[in-house]
């Protein structure tokens, strides 16, 4: 290994090289090709010649050009720093390249992914002398306020440790505690590398049971997802994806959120990049981006580092998984991280499957989607990833390959509807399309809170289906040829779409929903449903419990009454009751 | 750099595309001086090269073309055009020579036309609201300084009257300034450009506008080239000039059937349609040199149009752009054939920026509201529309028929406009309220209670 091996180019097409003469070189190892000594990395081996995927802009790019690599797999910088930095896909910091290059990204630019001269305040945990392995924690940084970073053994390293770093600032080269392994003395730093495609080691997994709190009532209430779970947010152009997963990477409870803008707007991470500094956990009274990794690999730049980004993303994950975090993972959009696995498999001639994509894709889906979980880490503690995986099908349509494939191996699965989203009804997750399999894993939690939370969910969620069943008969016939009842289900399954499912993610109060406060407001429209039935039943007309001021009222409540204050709902709760008792029957 | 070799022969050709054998030394991306047996010159580029063999395509097509005789250089260095504020009041081919007649532009600065990948780091978050005028577009898909919003069409539809308005029409509320516009047409009819060129004559921006052109009767190849000339040009303008720039791309639709006889004259492996599997990414490498970029004070806004095939929205090319893009506006065939104009439609347009560029301070308070108010009202009356068409009109409820008054209304007031007329944005609202009011007040959930309050205003005869 480190030995340098050397070759040139005999072929390019687009960012796909072929080389000789690397002999001994490895799968994924990285090769750095031309004159600009671009960043590439080893995607296939045949006999004599090496095919590398570049990830930069290779134009001007020649047969005969130099190809150098030290047989080092990619990988990615692990350490304090991470938090609020923003890299592109292979982890490049984007901010250095800014201060280096300008607006643009030119080729080329090699920088640290972690800011090599800062000084970080270590705090030594144990002593000298003690018999440490894999995954031990020695020490910590306060890497931001929001975050306490966690000084490892790396994976597969254990023995006496021999030497620790008295309390104080160091940079992260600098050697922080030396072990006595097996095979020598192992030289520990505050930072490690670790290859990108290669999952980060765990003591075992375990069932998640815990849910990721998100502040959304339509993903809390009826379509929850457990912390290290997975779940796929399929949509349509305009449907509101990156606006779901900015909500979730906003409000959602876990301690770190990684955010993968893969593919997507340039716009729309500067979004997250000025929103985030901004925008204040009202948990801990901190901006958001402390707690916050970013990687942008925007649409228009190098198509391979697209294809790696997610990795680079979920690694960064990994590794504070490791500290035993809690940590969510968006990935916006896996479909341009398929349409990149295409573009490439299709340039190596490979024969294509269902719409171009290669046979392997959805292998590649899973073993993504796999890196998710909660675990016992190295160090005997929990820790998890949840991934949230946005998918873009092509026309909307759910049949295509790449929802197909992902659909297999999520289990939370949160349909957009166009129909939802044109009405500027948001969050657009559809109630009849979605479907969560961690309901019963998590109903304990929620036990806690409210004992009767899953009869109550499940009530509510039936007068939506009984109005999506009435919905296809009053499209033949009318509302009004409906019996009252049937009709006070419509009216009733009206009120829980405004008043509970749609949610303005920029209103002060409606933003975040606190679990306390999602049971509150749909156990008063639940209240409505049955206590307003049973006047129905006795003859009172629907419209004159619709005419009700309280019934206008309760839309409103969502927005008007804060987390803090949840008392005053069951005052309108009263004032419900009041009112329908008081309604009489047409004589 | 070796000196540049002159290759005589062709190994052959086909479509757009020609092969040189028996090549040295040749880069990527390189272009290439192709001359035929009686000298004259067309460009190219290199597509793929190998130790052997070197692909090009011929952005002037390569009709007259004979394996013998022609002439090849590889010049050893990626496509550029040459860039100055004197381009300005212009006429370009697709490669940016002039054929207004007038001579070469002199600069010594020259850009690639590809461009380079904005660091997204240096990009400033879009917020300053540009008045078009047209209500459909200002009050409820706002449009902001740095947005690339394209227009959706079909075949027969105005979405050149459209773009001609905006131009004519586009400043920003506080300052007034107004856009320098660069028009680039690809594979469109002349009649089409010489419309945009006349309406600008006319409303005096033409000396401030650069127009790049590449025809119906052009290559086809030219026109993968036209828009990144138009929008080197706009960058330069913007991000070294501090211009304000309106760049309006027209028929991306064609320009993205150039892509796919490349790729399928190179033997590519088609994705849905026929298109390539990159139609994304190459897309997006148009589509993504719009924005403002911190520090700068110029921005680039793009409109590009685009014709849907049998005005399907999941066609590739509307549906891929409408991912890329920051949101759409939407012709609509049925209010085409209504006599409204302008058609856009109320529920699939959408602008995603418009939530930071409204609001107090930047129109006015209840903007966003109202905005959405229209949405949810006018998606109701396109459901009551549809039960009416089975039941009849007469049975339904008196709510129901009160938004179809609503939904007429809305399309025919506010929706509706002359092409000359210049709506500002407090009339827009005023008419919007005015719409809303035609609802009875608890219908208006969407809105804070003061702004109802303050705006809604139930016509008095209905009272009486």
């Amino acid at each position: 290994m480190d030995e340098l091996l050397t070759g040139s180019v005999i072929a390019v097409n687009g960012p796909i090289v072929k080389a000789v003469g690397l002999k001994g070189i490895g799968m994924f190892d990285i090769a750095e090709v031309g004159p600009d000594r671009l960043i590439g990395e080893v995607i296939r081996l045949a006999g004599e010649i090496t095919i590398i995927q570049v990830y930069e802009d290779n134009t001007g790019l020649k047969p005969g050009d130099e190809v150098i690599s030290y047989g080092r797999p990619l990988s990615v910088l692990l350490g304090p720093g991470l938090i609020a930095n923003i890299y592109d896909g292979i982890q490049r910091p984007l901010v250095g390249i800014s201060e280096v290059c300008g607006s643009y990204i030119r080729k080329g630019i090699k920088l640290s992914p972690l800011d090599t001269a800062k000084r970080w305040d270590f705090k030594p945990l144990v002593s000298s002398g003690t018999e440490v392995k894999e995954g031990s924690i020695v020490g910590e940084v306060q890497e931001s306020p929001l975050v306490l970073h966690r000084v490892l053994v790396p994976p597969g390293v254990s023995g006496r440790l021999t030497r620790i770093a008295d309390a104080g600032a160091y940079t992260i080269e600098e050697t922080i505690f030396v072990v006595d392994t097996a095979s020598g003395a192992f030289k520990g730093k505050l930072a490690v590398y670790w290859p990108v495609r290669k999952p980060r080691p765990n003591k075992n997994r375990k069932k998640p049971f815990v849910p990721l709190i998100t502040g959304q009532r339509v993903i809390d209430t009826f379509f929850p997802i457990a912390r290290g779970g997975t779940a796929a947010i399929p949509g349509g152009f305009g449907t509101g994806k990156t606006m779901t997963q900015h909500a979730l990477a906003k409000w959602c409870n876990a301690d770190i959120i990684v955010y993968i803008g893969c593919g997507e707007r340039g716009n729309e991470m500067t979004d997250v990049l000025t929103d985030f500094p901004k925008l204040i956990d009202e948990r801990n009274g901190r901006p958001l981006i402390e707690r916050t990794v970013m990687i942008a690999n925007t649409s228009n730049m190098p198509v391979p580092a697209r294809e790696v980004s997610i990795y680079t993303g979920v690694t960064i994950a990994e590794y504070y998984r490791d500290m035993g975090y809690s940590v969510a993972v968006m990935a916006d959009s896996t479909s341009r991280w398929a349409e990149a696995l295409r573009e490439l498999s299709s340039r190596l001639g490979d024969m294509p499957a269902e719409e171009g994509f290669p046979p392997y894709l959805g292998t590649r889906l899973a073993e993504f989607y796999e890196r998710a979980g909660l675990v016992e880490t190295l160090s005997g503690a929990d820790g998890d990833i949840t991934i949230v995986g946005a998918v873009s099908p092509p026309g909307g349509d759910f049949s295509e390959p790449v929802t197909q494939h992902t659909s297999r191996f999520v289990r939370c699965f949160w349909a957009l509807d166009k129909t939802l989203a044109d009405a500027r009804h948001y969050p657009s997750i559809s109630w009849i399309d979605s479907y969560t399999e961690y309901l019963i894993d998590i109903e304990d939690w929620w036990k806690n809170l409210d004992a009767e939370w899953l009869a109550t969910r499940n009530e509510v969620m039936n007068i939506l289906l009984e109005d999506h069943r009435l919905e296809q008969v009053v499209k033949l016939v009318g509302s009004d040829a409906l019996p009252p009842s049937e009709q006070y289900i419509l009216f009733c399954a009206e009120m829980i779409k405004n008043a509970f499912l749609q949610q303005n993610s920029f209103d002060p109060q409606d933003k975040f929903c606190s679990p306390e406060k999602q049971i509150k407001l749909l156990k008063s429209l639940l209240t409505l449903y049955k206590k307003g039935l049973e006047r129905v039943h006795a003859g009172v007309s629907v419209k004159d419990i619709a005419a009700l001021t309280v019934v206008s009222e309760i839309v409103r409540l969502k927005s008007e009454i804060p987390n803090q204050d949840l008392a005053k709902i069951d005052e309108y709760v009263l004032r419900l009751e009041q009112g329908l008792s008081a309604l009489k029957p047409p004589s | 750099m070796p000196a540049e070799i002159e290759y005589t022969n062709l190994s052959g050709i086909s479509g757009p595309l020609i092969f040189v054998d028996g090549i040295n030394g040749v880069g990527y991306g390189d272009i290439v001086e192709i001359r035929d047996a009686s000298g004259v010159l067309r460009i190219g580029q290199t597509l793929e090269v190998d130790e052997q063999r070197a692909v090009v395509q011929v952005f002037e097509g390569t009709s007259g073309l004979s394996v013998q005789g022609t002439r090849v250089t590889f010049v050893g260095r990626a496509l550029e055009i040459p860039v100055d504020r004197e381009m300005l009041g212009r006429v370009f081919d697709g490669l940016g020579r002039p054929i207004d007649g007038a001579p070469q532009v002199i600069t010594d600065k020259m850009m690639n036309v590809n461009g380079l990948p904005i660091n997204p780091w240096s990009r400033e978050y879009p917020r300053d609201f540009i008045q078009t005028g047209i209500s459909a577009i200002d009050g409820m898909n706002t449009l902001i300084r740095g947005q690339k919003l394209p227009i959706f069409s079909g075949s027969g539809m105005p979405h050149n009257r459209i773009a001609a308005q905006i131009a004519r029409q586009a400043k920003i509320l506080s300052a007034g300034e107004e856009f320098t516009v660069i028009f680039a047409a690809m594979g469109v009819k002349f009649d089409v450009a010489r419309f945009f060129i006349d309406s600008l004559e006319e409303s005096g921006v033409l000396t401030h506008s650069a127009i790049f052109l590449s025809l119906a009767d052009s290559p086809s190849i030219e026109r993968l080239v036209t828009p990144r000339s138009a929008l080197t040009l706009a960058e330069y303008l913007a991000f070294e000039e501090n211009m304000h720039v309106l760049v309006i791309l027209t028929d991306m639709t064609n320009y993205c059937e150039a892509l796919r006889e490349l790729s399928s004259s190179r033997g590519e492996i088609p994705s849905r349609k026929g298109y390539p599997g990159y139609l994304y990414s190459d897309l997006a490498s148009v589509y993504e040199r719009a924005g403002r970029l911190k520090g700068g004070k110029g921005s680039i806004t793009q409109v590009p149009i685009l014709t849907m095939p049998s005005d399907d929205i999941s066609h590739p090319v509307p549906d891929l752009t409408g991912y890329i893009t920051e949101g759409q506006i939407v012709l609509e065939r049925d209010l085409f054939n209504k006599g409204i104009y302008p058609p856009i439609a109320g529920l699939p347009s959408l602008s995603r920026l418009m939530k930071d560029g409204i609001g107090e301070g930047r129109t006015r308070k209840d903007h966003g509201q109202v905005a959405a108010q229209l949405f949810a009202s006018y998606a109701k009356v396109k459901r009551i529309r549809a039960l009416a068409a089975i039941v009849g009109e007469e049975e339904l409820s008196g709510l129901d028929k009160i938004y179809l008054k609503f939904g007429t209304a809305f399309e025919e007031v506010y929706l509706s406009q002359a092409y000359e007329e210049n709506r500002s944005i407090e009339q827009t609202l005023d008419i919007g309220w005015r719409m809303l009011s035609l609802l009875p007040r608890d219908e208006l959930y969407r809105i804070a209670r003061e702004d109802i309050q303050r705006y809604y205003m139930p016509q008095k005869e209905e009272d009486k």
